[in-house]
């Protein structure tokens, strides 16, 4: 079994063979999915689980706190302690909920963030699905993401969650223009929505360098969209504590609660994964043009150190945000998008347009 | 659940009653037991209703069976957050009443608490008006500023909060040894610190945006509805009841009463972060002189005020606080009434809040300074 860290096709090719020696296609075929959907799950959950422990390290970190430190080393198990009680919370139905859509939400929350992983290469080799439209099935399958939350803020039967979920509902929606159209410019670019072909694409240098001032633009979009789209601040009206104490989360409690939190923390990484995926080259290393001394040595790392690498550097990028900057208003955030994001960004498609046209781009 | 789908489903039955929210009484940036019933159209707030009276405790009754010395130490119940303001304010009135003289080492020692709770008042008013707009890290900064001079507290009268310092004739004890050298040390640090307030909060182009002509109170109104302190002054209301009535050794000192003609939240806020400008170059100017001299006046063992109707104000980190004592000539006021400022500034918020989106409810609340014991004593 020929295994290596730079490239896992091998060792996906070598445990596609040994299951199909012995098996019939189906049982391999449902053995695959079984391990798959296992480390998806293991992947979550821990990823989330660092997430938020980063998360309180970080905004300690700014807040010129030191953040968790009792329970194991530098505080590591606190986050794992603080899930198992909130596993083993009591869960409440409140008076008058909409009992079929309230327990429903969280699930359609969490599984899209499912869906929209599978999408993602962590590595060579390190992809489940990879069609034709990949870029486009990740933004239609996030914009499910909004309907639980939406459906929690109306079946909660509270006023602070109606609130929030209508704010969530107008906020989500319109910056997933944004996103779109900052990922249509980027597809001019890469000539291909399938995402292995756009980070395959990224050989000799990342987009962001690749495509000139359109792709920078478009990175600042994509990074404020994106921003807004896991509703994290200064756009977490949604949620906004000062306003409605929890949006649309407020009558949730123990794993219903602890679904909407792993899925916002993990949005937070498919926004992240994103960006690395479409503008600073997925798990491709820094690379400048072909075959050069200083492309060999960027090779050294691998490529599942440098995904994760970008990934938790524009991490710690949206969380800064969130730590620094006061919270928007409701129009505030609307008038940003439409007057704004929305123009810049269809004059930036033009303009991208005309910079591959005419062979700019390198 | 019957009814609730009942009424969906038969359209006749919808009601079309207003929609109201209720903003407390437990409730984050309310800042303690308030409830505001706001009747909304979507986000809009159309008109708002306080109801106030949750942590009601009666102080102004108690005030009347209890003797002069000991009533002073319900008074830093009620504004916790200008405490020696509030005590400072019954200890004058019984002096004038009495007309006793001072000796000048108490007026400064109290000019100089009273700075240094202004300065802590509005530290902690920056960190809460932050988390309200959502800006969680102000919260960090303005603690971390505040805890030097709740040390300095410490040390000097041994309490952090509710100091109780101020006597009827004085102070309970002189000032300790460090006294000044660590009031010195702190307006060193506080005046390379307080430049970053405006860079983390002030500076930023979101809370411009949220705050600037948000909420604008005129002057004509901010003399109507009583409006005092930075809020008033923020409309142009001079108010300033150290410029206007100096007390202690106010006179003594040049300080500017900062003043504005917008209005408006940012402004409100503006102004509190100059007034801690204001409050340090007052202490720097009284504390290298305090002069020699006892701490306090010798009173008698039992303070009997003569008949008649007292009244003493202060200007209190949130505005004009007044102390009106009627005494009948016993050990304790026959009636005694307090003119809090949060009581005031809470009821012009139902003027300021038309037409505004919820989340500028909580800015203009926040900028309003409001001390929930302080409005329902």
């Amino acid at each position: 079994m020929a295994f290596s860290i730079y490239d896992f096709t091998d060792l996906a090719q070598s445990i596609h063979n040994g299951l199909s020696s012995s098996l019939t296609p189906v049982w391999t075929t449902v053995i695959e999915w079984a391990i798959i959907g296992i480390l998806y799950i293991l992947f979550v959950a821990l990823f989330g689980l660092f997430l938020v422990y980063a998360e309180r390290k970080v905004c300690a970190a700014i807040q010129q706190r030191i953040g968790p430190n009792r329970v194991g080393p530098y505080g590591f198990i606190q986050t794992i302690a603080d899930f198992i009680k909130l596993l083993m919370k009591e869960i409440i139905n409140p008076k008058g909920v909409d009992h079929f859509l309230y327990n429903l939400a969280p699930y359609i929350v969490i599984a899209t963030v499912f869906i929209i992983i599978s999408m993602f290469p962590f590595a060579p080799g390190l992809q489940s699905f990879d069609f034709d439209i990949g870029v486009f099935f990740v933004t239609a399958v996030s914009s499910v993401g909004v309907i639980g939350i939406l459906l929690a803020g109306w079946s909660s039967n509270n006023k602070y969650s109606l609130i929030g979920g209508i704010r969530s509902g107008a906020q989500i929606i319109s910056y997933e223009l944004s996103v779109g159209l900052s990922l249509i410019t980027m597809i001019i670019l890469s000539g291909t929505m399938q995402i292995s072909g756009i980070v395959n694409g990224q050989a000799d240098g990342w987009f962001l360098f690749k495509g000139h001032i359109p792709a920078f633009i478009a990175f600042v979009i994509f990074i404020i969209a994106g921003t807004a789209e896991t509703n994290r601040g200064p756009f977490d009206l949604p949620e906004g504590e000062s306003e409605l104490t929890g949006g649309f989360h407020t009558e949730y409690s123990g794993i219903k609660f602890a679904f909407f939190f792993l899925a916002e923390y993990m949005n937070l990484f498919i926004v992240a994964a994103m960006v690395t995926i479409v503008f600073l080259g997925g798990w491709q290393p820094l690379h400048f043009g072909t075959g050069n001394g200083f492309n060999a040595a960027m090779d050294l790392l691998p490529p599942i150190i440098w995904f994760f690498l970008k990934v938790c550097t524009i991490i710690l990028l949206i969380m800064w945000f969130k730590w620094t900057f006061p919270r928007l208003r409701v129009d505030q955030i609307l008038t940003l998008e439409w007057k704004y994001l929305l123009p810049i960004n269809l004059f930036n498609i033009i303009l991208m347009s005309v910079v591959v046209l005419m062979g700019w781009h390198w | 659940m019957a009814e609730y789908r009942e009424i969906i489903f038969n359209s006749d039955k919808i009601q079309t009653d207003d929609y109201f929210v209720n903003i407390g009484p437990q409730h984050p940036s309310t800042h303690g037991a308030l409830r505001i019933v706001a009747k909304l159209e979507g986000e809009i707030v159309q008109s708002i209703d306080p109801v106030i009276g949750y942590i009601h405790s009666g102080i102004e009754k108690m005030c009347e069976s209890l003797s002069y010395p000991q009533l002073i130490h319900l008074t830093d119940r009620m504004d916790y957050l200008s405490a020696h303001m509030n005590n400072e304010a019954v200890c004058l009135c019984i002096e004038n009443a009495l007309q006793v003289e001072v000796p000048e080492r108490v007026k400064y020692i109290r000019t100089i608490m009273d700075e240094l709770t202004r300065i802590a008042s509005h530290q902690l008013w920056w960190c809460a008006t932050g988390m309200d707009m959502g800006a969680m890290t102000t919260f960090f900064y303005g603690l971390r500023d505040r805890e030097p001079i709740l040390d300095i507290f410490e040390e000097t009268c041994g309490a952090r909060m509710t100091f109780n310092y101020n006597v009827p004739g004085g102070l309970m004890f002189d000032i300790h040894p460090n006294f000044q050298k660590r009031v010195k040390d702190f307006i060193r640090y506080f005046r390379k610190k307080l430049p970053e307030y405006d860079t983390l909060l002030s500076g930023n182009v979101i809370f411009k945006e949220r705050t600037k002509g948000l909420g604008v109170l005129s002057k004509e109104e901010a003399i109507a509805w009583g409006v005092t302190g930075p809020s008033g002054r923020a409309s142009g209301y001079s108010c300033d009841v150290r410029k206007l009535h100096p007390y202690s050794a106010y006179p003594y000192v040049k300080f500017e009463e900062k003043l504005a003609t917008d209005g408006d939240t940012f402004w409100r806020y503006q102004l509190r972060i100059e007034e801690m400008w204001e409050s340090m170059k007052i202490i720097e100017q009284l504390i290298d002189n305090i002069p020699e001299g006892d701490f306090a006046v010798k009173m008698k063992g039992v303070i009997k005020l003569p008949e008649g109707e007292f009244y003493q104000r202060v200007e209190s980190a949130r505005g004009e606080f007044g102390v009106f004592i009627v005494s009948d000539g016993k050990k304790n006021p026959y009636r005694l009434k307090f003119r809090s400022p949060g009581f005031s500034n809470l009821f012009v918020l139902n003027e300021l809040v038309k037409g505004v989106k919820i989340a500028d409810l909580v800015a203009i609340m926040a900028t309003l300074d409001l001390v929930i014991p302080d409005i329902d004593r």
